[in-house]
């Protein structure tokens, strides 16, 4: 219908109605919220000017669990929790109880570990460099990252025979040696991955589109991160030095010769490049945690909280009643309240864990990278465009299936 | 961190602040002390300008039905330049559990806090915005208090009926 009194209508910025905020819902099911997110947007046009993050869509209770089951039957459920760095959960998960119940772990499932650990930090990466790419129109980048990662998996598999949900740590050690052959296949993957990861970086690191949506966008100071919690690569690319396995090593770091990357700016570029250079110092960690292998046992000797060796169960009644007793009850903690922490590939995973001295966490508390990662996001989504905020919740690499629990 | 600089912060802690550090420990290497609540926004304004605890790690409760008060309170802190941690804890009792919030002194603590009102019901005076965050905004109860019961949730099979709801009108 044609509006006829249009000439009537009084003119002039004294008569425009006040601006008025539209609230837009990105998610829960937007394919840049990996995971279901909902972000509720207030908008002025394009400008975003508050944003409300409503997480807990995946919020499955593990910590209730996790009081229900002993600490062996604990460490499948840390693993579901991260789906895509399940290895640094589960070394996250019993390294607390490590430190609770105070075992010595041997150097050669310490080293075990590192592999797994940093073997996850490259394929969570890799994901995230595909999906973030694919969420700024790369769409080549991801069949290549999913490609590469595919390889991590691989060897995921060839050792626990799970490719994602590992389960490969027991209290005092790991559950598996290494199988025959792996260490090749894993020497394959090292030698491949530089020249994949350059492939990579000439296709995005100078790429003048990549640069328009990443550089000087989702900017965070170091200060304001530091009181946001924020940790991780987004920590690093405000230009914090700040990586658990550098400032409090675990798992033997403090062997390996390898950089922890800082960034300048704290754009989402930085972001970015950090990740980038992460894998490239995970590689260089793998190829030396394979070069230094130890030998000798994966597990500790102490029966009280490791299985006997299969051999030993016809011979001696001592293992016999050791095994029944970890089968079926388990071992106790002490009493107390430990707090254990790694770098996972999107920060600082920790593990508040609190003993009555029974066979079960009387409380175990996550503190989720994710969680306090995303926690930032409606400080730096204000005054951006709805593009970018794509590109924002991109960089922090948040998964909510960690951020949840 | 060296056993003597943990010892020493601890008695900085209770020289200054005489009444409300009521206990410290040290386990295996982690420093908590425990902090009447009337006392703990001064303790922890005291930590982060003074003593360079800059980095607020989480937020959380353990429930403890048997004791009286009944819930611990805790927040973990680090300093980053030190490399040092130290936990903070208080307590809160039934029925109205309620202690101060310290999102004035770490504004990272807002979700953490938001959490532990979710799962423990305890509330933080001073919280701009105590909202449930991981369970719907509708949600009754507090899933990790003790006294909830895990998997208590009633699930309605084909055949039964649940308050006069028809099993077809459920799963529409």
């Amino acid at each position: 219908m044609v509006k006829t009194d249009i000439a009537q209508e009084p003119v002039g910025p004294e008569h425009e109605p006040e601006t008025e905020w539209m609230e837009l819902n990105m998610g829960p099911h937007h394919p840049s919220t990996h995971g279901v997110l909902r972000v509720r947007l207030k908008l002025d046009g394009e400008i975003v000017r508050d944003a409300d993050a409503d997480i807990g869509y995946l919020h499955t209770g593990f910590e209730k669990s996790f009081e229900d089951k002993t600490y062996t039957q604990g460490i499948t459920f840390s693993d579901r929790m991260d789906y895509l760095a399940p290895p640094i959960n589960n070394v996250g998960f019993v390294s607390a109880v490590e430190k609770l119940i105070g075992v010595e772990v041997p150097p050669r499932a310490q080293a075990i570990r590192v592999i797994m650990m940093e073997l996850a930090r490259v394929s969570s990466h890799e994901l995230w460099l595909g999906t973030t790419g694919l969420d700024l129109g790369v769409y080549s980048g991801f069949f290549y990252a999913w490609r590469d990662r595919d390889l991590a998996l691989d060897l995921n598999e060839a050792y626990s025979g799970v490719r994602m949900m590992t389960s490969f740590t027991r209290v005092g050690g790991v559950a598996w040696d290494l199988p025959e052959g792996w260490l090749d296949q894993l020497q394959k993957f090292i030698d491949v991955m530089p020249a994949r990861l350059d492939d990579f970086e000439s296709m995005l690191t100078d790429n003048p589109i990549w640069h328009q949506r990443l550089k000087g966008v989702g900017v965070i100071s170091a200060h304001d991160a530091i009181e946001a919690g924020v940790t991780g690569p987004v920590l690093r690319a405000s230009g914090v030095n700040y990586d658990v396995r550098k400032a409090f090593p675990y798992c033997g770091y403090e062997n390996y010769d390898f950089e922890v990357p800082v960034g300048t700016n704290g754009d989402c570029y930085d972001r970015y490049r950090m990740r980038v250079a992460e894998m490239r110092q995970s590689l260089r960690i793998l190829q030396q945690a394979v070069d230094n292998l130890p030998g000798g046992p994966w597990i500790t000797s102490d029966r009280k909280v490791a299985l006997p060796p299969r051999s030993e169960l016809s011979k001696s009644m001592e293992a016999v009643i050791h095994q029944f007793r970890l089968v079926s009850e388990g071992f106790k903690g002490p009493v107390g309240d430990v707090y254990a922490f790694v770098e996972s590939p999107r920060g600082e995973l920790g593990f508040y864990l609190v003993s009555d001295g029974t066979n079960k966490p009387y409380r175990m508390k996550v503190r989720p990278p994710s969680f306090c990662n995303l926690q930032s996001l409606r400080k730096l989504v204000q005054g951006v465009l709805v593009a970018d905020v794509i590109a924002i919740m991109g960089s922090l690499d948040f998964i909510l299936g960690d951020c949840d629990r | 961190m060296s056993a003597n600089s943990s010892d020493t912060l601890v008695q900085r802690l209770g020289d200054r602040f005489k009444t409300a550090i009521q206990e410290s420990s040290d386990f295996r290497g982690d420093l908590s002390v425990v902090v009447d609540p009337a006392g703990l926004v001064d303790v922890a304004r005291y930590l982060r300008d003074q003593e360079g605890f800059d980095y607020l790690l989480y937020a959380t409760a353990v429930d403890w039905p048997a004791r009286d008060p009944r819930f611990t309170v805790v927040w973990e802190v680090r300093s980053l330049a030190d490399k040092t941690r130290i936990r903070i804890k208080t307590t809160a009792a039934m029925p109205d559990p309620h202690v101060p919030s310290l999102t004035s002194v770490w504004p990272a603590a807002n979700w953490h806090e938001r959490e532990t009102w979710d799962l423990f019901g305890i509330k933080f005076d001073g919280h701009a915005d105590l909202r449930r965050i991981l369970m719907p905004p509708t949600w009754e109860g507090f899933p990790l208090r003790k006294d909830y019961v895990s998997f208590g949730e009633p699930v309605i099979f084909s055949d039964q009926k649940l308050e006069g709801l028809e099993p077809d009108a459920i799963r529409g």
